[in-house]
Parts: C-alpha cells; structure tokens; sequence
C-alpha cells in the first residue's frame, strides 16, 4: 500500500481552513447513533473524550490507571508552548512553526506542524477557560517562560506542575460529559486487540484488570492515545505502567509503525543509584536556565571524586570544566537536548563522570545563588551586602522558582542541592516515534485513529520542550473531533455494531489464548527480569549513541531474548482476578517486539538527525567536528513499518518529507 | 432546613451552632459565679434575676436546654455515623498528625454529660422543685447560701473539679474547631489560638476556682 | 549500609476475603531504594519463592498521579512529610525495624485486593460539579481578556494540586473526604470562572460525598499534616462558606 498523507493542497497557511471548510459533517442527530472508542485518557485521550461527547458523540472511554485523572501527562512539569505572542517578544504561528521544524531536526510533516502551531491559542484560552490556574502576573495577566532551543518566551506554566493542571482541566471536562452519561468510563481497563470489520476498525478486546474478565466493545471508530513507550528501555521518566501495546496490537493488524528509533534522551534526569532502580526522575529543563553543567578538569579529580575522597565544592573555577559552555558558546548550558544528552555522555565515557557508577555530571546553581543574591540585595538598597546576606537573598529565589524540584532532588538523593551542585545524567524520555498517522491523524487501519505521544507526531526527530502537551491537546481538542466527523459521516446510517460477530470472536479468544498461555507457562523468572534484560540491551546498544554493528547485536540479542521470554516466563497468581503480573506480562512481550523494530529502524537509517545519533555519521572536519551529521539526500523521510510477522522482517514504506515553507540547514548551536 | 441538616457540613454548622450557643452561656454563667466569690449579695441579685425573669426562665432556659440535648445528640450521631464510615487500622499512629483531645471529643463529652446530669440534679432540680413544684416562698437572698453548701462535700467538689479538666480539654479543641466548622479562615483561626487557649483553659479553671473558693471557705 | 528488615504486610485476596496481616522478612535493604522499590524486591523474592506477589497501586512513582497508597506504620505514605509513598526512601529506617503496610482504608476505599483499594467515589464527587461548563469551540474568549488577580490565582493553584491520592481520608478517624472536596470546590470558588456554577457545584458534590458513605469533618487536621501536596485546611473553611451561602 503507498503512502497518502492527505495533506490538503494550498498555502500552508490555508491549508488547515480550507480543509474545515470543505469536509463532511454529522448531524448532532445522528452524532447520537454513533459509537467513538478512546484508548487513554491523558492530555491527549481525555481531551478528545470530552470534545467528541461535547459534540453528541457516545463516547468509551479505556484507561489502566483507576481514575482518568493519572494518565502520566499528569507528570509534565516545566510547561506548554502557544504562539500567542503575549510578550510582545516577535513570536507567531509561523515561528512557532519554524522553532518545531527545526527543532525535530527536519524530519516532521510541515503541513501537521503549522495546524499544530495554529491551533496553539486556542488551548491557552480553552484551559483558562476551564479554570487552569496558569501563573500569572501582578497585573493578572498569563505568564510565561523560556525554554530550551527559541528565542521568544512562549511557555505556559502552571508552577512546575503543568502537566497536572491541564490534565485536570481535561479531566473535568470529561467529568461534565460522564456525568451527563455521554462518556462511558472504564478505569482499570487495558486495551488487549482492536477488531476489525471488513477492513475497518470496529472495536476493541479489553480486560478488566480487577476481576480479570475478557471482554468486548464496539464502535464506529477507535482512537487509540496510550502514550509514548520510553519503558522500553526499562528504566525511563515514564510511568510503571506506560506501554507500546495498544499502539503494537493496532500495529499488528494493519497500522504502520514511523520511526521507531526517535527517542530523546533527556540531559537532566536523576541518576540511576543502583540495581533496585525501578524508574527515573526528571528535573525538569527549566533548571538549565539557572544551572551551570560541570565535570571535573582532571582526571585524578574525578576519580578522586567517585572514591569519596573529595567534594564537588572542593574544586576552584579551573579545575571545572563547563563543558557545554566550552563546546557550545552561543547556546551554552541551554543548547537542545540531544545536543547536551550526547555531550554528556561523551564526558562520562571519558571518565570524567562523578557519581559512584561514573555517570553523572553535575548542575551548579552556585553562580546563580549569587547573581540572584546581588541583585536582591540591590532590589532591598543594600550596595555593600554580606556574603551570607547574598546567599541567603539568592537562595530565597531560586527556592520561588524551583522549590519543587529541589525538594524532589533531595529526597531521592540526600543531598541538598542549595549547598551541592545536583547530580544528573540523560534519561530516555520521550518517544517521538509512534504509530504512523495522516493529515486525519488516521492510521493505515480505515477508523483507527492515533493521537498524542502514540502517534508519530509533529516532532520530528527531536521534540523541543513544552511542545508534547500543546500537541496532545490541540490533537484531542482542535484536530481529531474535526477530522474523525469527515470519516464518520459516513456511518450514519450503519446502525450500532454488534459484538457477536466473528472476527469479535476470534479477536476474544486469541486474547484468552494468551493470557492462558501466561498463568499456566510455569517458567522460572520473572516479568521484570526480561524487561531489565531488554532494556539493558536497549541503553547499551540502541540509546544515546549507535552503530551498525551493536544495532545488528542487539537485533539478534532481543529475538534471541523474546524467545527465551516465551519459553521461560513465570506469571503466578491466575487469569479471573487482579493480576498485576499477568498485565505486565502482556506488555513486556510486546516491547520484545517493538525493540527489534526499534534497532531495526536504527540500523536502516544511517544518518544521524535529532535523538538519533549514529556514530558513523559525524562530522569528521570543520567546526562541526564531531557533531551529528544528517542526510537529507537520503533520508528526509518517514520511515512507516508494515507488520509482517517477525519484527525483523517489517517492510519499509517511505514517507518522503517535502519542505516548501521551510529551507533545510544544519542545525548549528555553536 | 431538614434538607441542610441531613448534609455533613449542615450538621457541622449546627454542631458549631450549638457550640457557640454553649460558650456563651458557659461565659455568662462563669461571670455570675465569679461574682460569689467577691459578693454574696451581687451573686443573689443575679441569680435571682436569671431565675425568676420570665425571659429567661420560659425563653432562654428551654433554648439551653434544647442546645444542650441538641449538641450532645448530635455528638453522638456524628460520631456513630464516622465509626460507620471508618475501617480500624491494625496499626495507628494517630498522635502523629493531631492532637489526643481532637481524636477523643466524644469522651470529653461522655465526662461532661455525667456532670451535667449531677448539675442538674444538684443544682437545677432543687431550683425547679423549690419555684414551680413544692412552691416555696420567694427569697432572693438563698442562693448565695446554697452554692456554699453544695461545695461543702469534697466528693462533689472533687467531682465539680474533674468535670471542668474535662470540659477544658474539651474546649481545647472545641474552640478552635467550632470557628473552623463555621468557615473561618485558617489564618484568622490561627490569630484566635491565644483567645482559644484563655477561654479553654481560663474559664474551666475559673469555675474550679471558684469550688475550691467555696470548699475551703465554708463558713 | 544494608538493612534487614521485618515486614507485616495486609494480604486480602479480593473484595470479599476477610483478610490479614502476614509476616515476611527481607533482607540486605539499601537505604537508597524507594520504599515501593523495596517491595519491587520483595515481590521478587515471593515470587521465585512459588508464591503470589502483594498487589499494590503504584504508576508515576514520583509523586503526582496519585496511585500509590500505603499506610505505613500508622501513617498514610508513611513517616516522612510533604511526600507521597513512593517518595518515601528506605533510609528513612533502620536496620531490625519492623515495618506495618496496610491499605487505605475506609469504608468508602473498599479493598481491591491486598494493599489495592478503589477510590473511584471520588470520581463519582467530581462527576457531579468538578468542572466549569465550557465546550471546546475553538473561539472561547482570549486567555487575557479575564485577567485574575495573581493572589487568586495561586491559592487556586495551591488548592488545584491535590493529587486525589486519598491520604486525607485514610488518615482521617471519621474517614472525611472534606480536605480532598474543599480542595476543588476552592480552586473554582477562587477563579472568576467558577462563579456561576458555584451553588449547584458545592451542593452536588457534597450530596455526592456524602452519599458515597465519607464521614464528617471534627476538625482533627489529622489530613493537612499527612496530605503530600500540603493542601490546607482553609479549603474546608472555604467549602464550609460556599455551602452556607448556596444554602441560604
Ligand atoms: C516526567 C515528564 C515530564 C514532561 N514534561 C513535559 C513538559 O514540561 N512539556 C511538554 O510539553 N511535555 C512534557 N512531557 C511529555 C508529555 O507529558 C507527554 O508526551 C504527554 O503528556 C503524553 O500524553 P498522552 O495523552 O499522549 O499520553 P499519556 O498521558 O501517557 O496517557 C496515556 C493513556 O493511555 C492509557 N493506556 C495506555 N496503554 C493502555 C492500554 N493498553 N489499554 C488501555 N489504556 C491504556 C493510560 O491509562 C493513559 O490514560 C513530559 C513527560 C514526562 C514523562
Ligand atoms: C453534653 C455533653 C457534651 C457532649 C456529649 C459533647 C460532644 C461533643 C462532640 C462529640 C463534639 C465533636 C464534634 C465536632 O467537633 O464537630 C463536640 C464538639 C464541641 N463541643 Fe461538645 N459536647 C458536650 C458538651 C459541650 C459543652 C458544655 C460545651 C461548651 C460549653 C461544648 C463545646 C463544644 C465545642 C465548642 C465543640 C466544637 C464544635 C465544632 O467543631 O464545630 N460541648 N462536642
Ligand atoms: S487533599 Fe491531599 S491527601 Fe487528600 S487527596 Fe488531595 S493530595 Fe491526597
Ligand atoms: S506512584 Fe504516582 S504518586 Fe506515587
């Protein structure tokens, strides 16, 4: 099958009205008859629930978690990008735009991105509609803050928590619908297959995670918005519970899968301390903006460091080196992720690393105390302030600004990060890869929709902060409810689809097969220990930096792994109740899957461009020496995979990227 | 009204209703005890006032004694219906995160409900047998005489005394609680805590005062 | 230094078994493990053991979906403050301790299985007014052209981060989820926004609070001090006032 993006013809700038203007459109009467299944209810999922309800839509509703309200957008912390230009500051639509594309390193669908940077208003004045408490100014007005790669001040926030804010306010909006009976909600419910009916999507396998029950729901539409699947790599900033299934079910009969191996690794997580690690904490990029990154001058200081036998504040000004100052003058500390996760890798594999496992780098907020400290004192009159009153007044504002943060630091770690500079390492966290989807935010399956971090998005091949909740949102808010009514105006007449049909049966009873499978394999080890297997092979041969011949490894090592699963894996407890164990197990063998395709992808594209990084491709001269170095001759496309079987034997179908608003450049933040 | 009093915070309000109701006649029965100690003759006056002025006697002595039965029925309603509604933990450490004297208002008021039926069979009983049963002639002046002999026994007094720790502790939190219930911001609250903890603790120990006063001074 | 520690764990398989404490012991506990980490470990070891592991609710593990609820030695998300369970770190004991785990519990948090239980009444409360009626047209008035004093809008903010965890419920005597509603019924009651449904709001959701089987408020203040997002007991305050003036 080729590829149709669907991108409507025009301006780029007319493009998204033109299309609204022409599509088909349900009458509310008939909006009533029928039937819209959303998979999640995060930023993405729980707002378009609440908007297709709005519309007269009957709306089911599925999320693992036992309350819509902890979907993991809830953990975004650091903000969400509009282009309202409050600031006065020169920012637009078309900058917006512009920042996203080259952001993602030229790899993103131009026509998605503008839509995307369009509609970006409008959710500012949706939110605080629905009683958002963005931060605000003395005068009452929106806030905003800077973040990492622009150079306008466009992001909203809601102190460090506005993942949480805006996911309550699309919470209560799906509560106004689900108490209007126009949502169904089923919590504790995990996606098993999608169903398909003469080639369309026509409803979804769950099972009931409380009383273990396998059951069936039917519609004339299936959205799927379960989120990015980071977990691959075990250890992630995602949540314990954050999966590729339902992505890799839709996968598995019909959907392409883009890009598997966009990844960003995020520079400023808390290290890993030990075996035990069950996940990883970020501090959000916003302390970049304060904090200056370091590793040690010399060698013998580090190790010195490591062993315990001297401290960070030990060292004088020279024996530091600000390593992304020295490297990258213009962007310095606040160069773009993937820039400043690879370099500090780069400095930890060097041996310059100071935690007691040699990777971490630390971020000083030492310089910061003491210019904030000036300038309060000068603020309070004080010309001649004391050391301690200076330190004591800077304390004070980055307390206001981080306070949050600093607390989360220090009961992970133990260590207060007003007197120590923090520790941090890269840790994967986004997933810019997902389900390949059209100009519709349709997949390759006719009525399956994906949405949100699922999808493969508008970011390209790196995604710049504060950019995945303005994309959730405009998808579930501003994009799907519009496009899914010129797909269902067609189901007017179809009438409610019956569960009892075959392929419900056949679905039903491979996902019983399954899960039989699991509570009766009487293996020897554990869900977790493949999952920590996996994702060891993952970090090691298919993270931060990649080759042809650790990909080819680690393709064989996670078949070979996958295997072993199958064979060996214990599952105890039993199918008919709550089984945590069971649900996870599911999971895990579909990440086996995925991580194949994911080194797959990696090894297929030999360039490198955003979070992905193949160290065959460098610049070897010139300034750029040892920078990323990207293929638009041979590679600005979208790699979309077909499921044939075997992870290995996907087939590749090329979206090739067309950049008519936009001039390809190297990215340079020297 | 029924449909307010039937909701939690409706009850809440009515229970600080009542409270209040309650402490300010406990002040104002503190301020005419009080007097005995300085003057027998002030105290008679007062006492004869309260107990034959028609205002008081047909108007404010049923409303007390309905916001007397109305705060402790509703005390016990509330905390049968917050035993329905908890599961008891093996393990609590509930010292952790409030005060004993919150976590036990219920015995608190247990101990105060004993008194109060000692009082009234002590003091009131006798007050309404002697005016409206046996119709014994007017004496403006017995009063005085009588609150002296009632504190002659050390049983009584002890008891008397006992009663008003109780109450005390009650009122420690009560105070507090009772303007919180009734929409008090925590911060004005906050500003209360010494007015709270005079009141709580001066009153009680005014009254135990007072008994001692007249346990040791009977004449 | 590695801990050894004694664990008594609530085992309950499902809604209708009775239920009971269970002994388990662990050892070589690293003081940097999360407290859910150190059942992560222990989950293990049941289960190369042949047994069936202690459910638990759990997902972000850093503090703000709300998921992990443990009552641990007596507290809901145990010792430390301002935290969630899954916050709490192993070095907030000591080598030989004895630790109790036990679910949430209330009679309105009925038990899933083990240490699992279902909050889903507060979903139900805010089913019933936990929102502003807007629709999603796309031409909703510009974000700016409300401005909200900035006091407001931080206590509204302040009110808005509670996480619907439930510790104030579990820590409760009267198991009252006054601190969990006043928490939401404030933030709207703080915004221009909020104004118009703000009778129907807090006199639906009360009914609805009530209804679910919570108990009442006696003002114990047990929930600010254990709550992990320092929600304050203003909002009960402010609850209390909304009630009284959509009443009257
Ligand atoms: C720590 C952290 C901080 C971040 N900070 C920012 C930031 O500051 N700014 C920014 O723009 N972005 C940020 N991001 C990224 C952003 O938060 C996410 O990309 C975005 O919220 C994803 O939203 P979503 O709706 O697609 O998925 P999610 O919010 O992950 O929701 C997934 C939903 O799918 C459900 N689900 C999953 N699988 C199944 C299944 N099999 N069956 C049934 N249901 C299922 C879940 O229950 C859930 O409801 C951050 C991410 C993290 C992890
Ligand atoms: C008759 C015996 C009494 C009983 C059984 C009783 C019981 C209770 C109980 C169980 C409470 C807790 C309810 C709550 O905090 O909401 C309470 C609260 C209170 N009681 Fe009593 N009490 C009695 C007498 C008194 C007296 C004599 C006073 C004061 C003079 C008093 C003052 C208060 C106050 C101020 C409160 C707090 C009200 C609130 O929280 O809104 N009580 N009482
Ligand atoms: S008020 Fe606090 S304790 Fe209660 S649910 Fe919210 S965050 Fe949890
Ligand atoms: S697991 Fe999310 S708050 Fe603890």
């Amino acid at each position: 099958m080729a590829l149709d993006s669907k991108v409507p013809q025009g301006p780029i700038a007319d493009k998204w009205t033109n299309y609204k203007n022409h599509i088909d459109l349900v009458n509310p009467a008939n909006k009533r008859n029928i039937d819209v299944i959303v998979v999640g209810t995060g930023l993405a999922g729980g707002s378009a629930a609440a908007t297709l309800a709005e519309l007269g839509y009957n709306v089911k509703a599925f999320a693992y978690q036992d309350s819509p309200r902890r979907a993991h957008s809830i953990a975004a912390q650091g903000g969400i990008n509009a282009a309202k230009n409050y600031q006065g500051d020169g920012d637009s639509t078309y900058r917006l735009f512009y920042d996203t594309v080259k952001g993602g390193d030229y790899r993103a669908r131009e026509a998605n991105v503008y839509r995307l940077a369009e509609v970006s208003a409008n959710i500012i004045d949706q939110c605080v509609a629905q009683g958002v408490p963005f931060a605000r100014d003395y005068g009452g007005l929106l806030d905003n803050r800077s973040f990492g790669g622009v150079l306008v001040s466009r992001t909203f926030y809601a102190k460090g928590q506005t993942g949480q804010q805006l996911l309550l306010g699309a919470y209560s909006a799906m509560n106004r619908q689900i108490g209007r009976g126009k949502i169904q909600m089923y919590n504790r419910h995990e996606m098993m297959d999608v169903v398909l009916v003469d080639g369309k999507a026509r409803g979804i396998i769950t099972r009931n995670l409380v009383t273990g029950e396998v059951e069936r729901h039917s519609a004339h539409a299936v959205v799927i918005a379960s989120g990015g699947y980071g977990n691959v790599f075990f250890l992630s900033t995602n949540a314990m519970g954050s999966n590729v299934s339902a992505s890799w079910k839709i996968h598995k009969k019909g959907a392409y899968f883009a890009n598997p191996c966009y990844t960003q690794i995020h520079p400023t997580c808390i290290p890993v301390s030990g075996d035990h690690q069950s996940k990883l904490t970020l501090m959000s990029e916003s302390l970049r903006n304060d904090g200056r990154i370091w590793v040690p001058a010399k060698l013998e200081d580090a190790q010195a460091i490591r062993e315990g036998k001297k401290k960070p504040t030990d060292l004088s000004e020279d024996e530091r080196d600000y390593y992304l100052e020295r490297r990258y003058p213009a962007f310095g500390n606040l160069v773009p992720r993937d820039v400043a996760s690879r370099a500090a890798k780069e400095r930890c594999d060097a041996g310059f690393g100071v935690n007691a496992t040699g990777e971490a780098v630390y971020l000083d907020f030492a310089d910061a105390i003491k210019r904030y400290g000036r300038e309060q004192a000068l603020i309070h009159g004080d010309h001649n302030p004391s050391a301690e009153k200076i330190d004591k007044l800077g304390k004070e504002v980055v307390k206001a600004k981080y306070g949050n943060l600093f607390q989360m630091y220090d009961k992970i770690v133990d260590e207060n990060p007003y007197e120590t500079p923090m520790m941090i390492y890269p840790a994967v966290h986004y997933t810019m890869g997902g389900t390949w989807v059209d100009y519709n935010l349709m997949t390759t399956i006719p009525g399956c929709y994906c949405i949100g971090e699922a999808n493969f998005s508008d970011h390209g091949a790196n995604r710049l902060g504060a950019s995945a909740l303005m994309q959730g949102l405009a998808d579930g808010y501003f994009v799907l409810p519009y496009t899914i009514g010129d797909y269902l105006s067609d189901d007017i007449r179809t009438g409610k689809i019956p569960t009892d049909l075959p392929e419900f049966e056949e679905a039903e009873k491979s996902v019983k097969e399954q899960i039989n499978f699991f509570v009766n394999n009487n293996g020897t080890k554990s869900v977790d220990h493949f999952h920590k297997r996996l994702g060891k092979i993952m970090w090691n041969k298919v993270g931060m930096a990649r080759n042809a011949q650790g990909l080819t490894e680690a393709m064989a090592e996670i078949k070979a792994l996958r295997e072993e699963f199958w064979k060996d894996v214990k599952v105890p407890g039993s199918a008919d109740t709550y089984n945590e164990e069971l649900a996870k197990a599911g999971r895990v063998a579909d990440f086996l899957e995925l991580g194949e395709l994911f080194a797959k992808d990696a090894l297929v594209r030999e360039e490198s461009c955003g979070g992905h990084f193949r160290e065959e491709s460098a610049e070897t001269e010139g300034p750029q020496k040892g920078e990323a170095k990207r293929d638009d001759v041979n590679f600005a496309f979208v790699s979309a995979w077909e499921y044939t079987g075997e992870p290995a034997d996907a087939i590749l179908h090329k979206e090739q990227l067309e950049f008519n608003d936009i001039e390809l450049k190297t990215r340079s933040y020297k | 009204m029924s449909g307010v009093l039937s909701s939690s915070i409706g009850r809440k309000v009515a229970m600080a209703a009542s409270a209040f109701f309650l402490m300010f006649f406990l002040l104002q029965h503190f301020v005419i005890n009080l007097t005995s100690i300085f003057s027998a003759d002030a105290f008679n006056e007062l006492s004869h006032f309260m107990g034959t002025n028609p205002a008081v006697q047909f108007a404010l002595q049923p409303v007390l004694i309905f916001g007397v039965v109305f705060h402790f029925v509703m005390g016990f309603v509330l905390e049968l219906r917050n035993k329905q509604a908890s599961v008891k933990y093996v393990k609590n450490n509930g010292a952790a995160n409030s005060t004993w004297v919150s976590r036990n208002m219920i015995y608190s008021g247990l101990a105060i409900l004993a008194f109060i039926v000692l009082h009234f069979i002590d003091f009131w009983f006798p007050e309404i047998n002697h005016k409206y049963i046996a119709n014994l002639p007017e004496d403006p002046s017995r009063y005085y005489g009588e609150l002296v002999h009632k504190f002659h026994s050390p049983v009584r007094t002890g008891a008397y005394v006992a009663a008003f720790a109780f109450l005390a502790l009650h009122l420690l939190h009560g105070f507090k609680s009772a303007f919180q219930s009734s929409g008090m911001s925590a911060k004005r609250a906050a500003k209360l805590e010494t007015v709270s903890k005079i009141y709580a603790i001066g009153i009680p120990v005014g009254f135990i005062i007072i008994a001692l006063f007249h346990h040791f001074n009977q004449h | 230094m590695d801990m050894n520690l004694k664990l008594k764990i609530w085992r309950q398989n499902g809604a209708n078994d009775q239920g009971k404490m269970v002994d388990y012991s662990l050892s070589d506990v690293s003081p940097d493990m999360s407290f859910l980490e150190m059942l992560d470990v222990l989950n293990e070891q049941i289960i190369n053991e042949g047994g069936e592991p202690i459910a638990f609710d759990h997902d972000c593990r850093e503090g703000i979906c709300g998921m992990c609820s443990l009552y641990i030695n007596g507290e809901a998300h145990g010792p430390d403050r301002g935290i969630t369970t899954c916050q709490l770190h192993m070095r907030k004991f000591k080598d030989g301790d004895t630790i109790y785990i036990e679910p949430f519990r209330a009679k309105a948090f009925p038990v899933i299985k083990d240490l699992v239980v279902d909050r889903t009444a507060f979903d139900r409360i805010q089913h019933q007014g936990g929102f502003i009626s807007v629709n999603t047209s796309g031409n909703t008035q510009d974000a700016n052209s409300l401005p909200i004093s900035k006091h407001a809008a931080d206590e509204a903010m302040d009110a808005a981060t509670c996480i619907g965890c439930g510790a104030c419920v579990a820590t409760c005597k009267n198991s009252s989820a006054m601190l969990f509603v006043g928490a939401k019924v404030s933030q709207y009651a703080l915004l221009p926004q909020g104004q118009v449904e703000a009778a129907d709001r807090v006199r639906n959701m009360v009914a609805q609070m009530d209804a679910e089987g919570f108990g009442n408020c006696t003002n114990t203040g047990a929930c600010e001090v254990e709550c992990p997002k320092g929600i304050s007991l203003d909002n009960i305050a402010r609850m209390n006032r909304e009630f009284f003036k959509a009443n009257i």
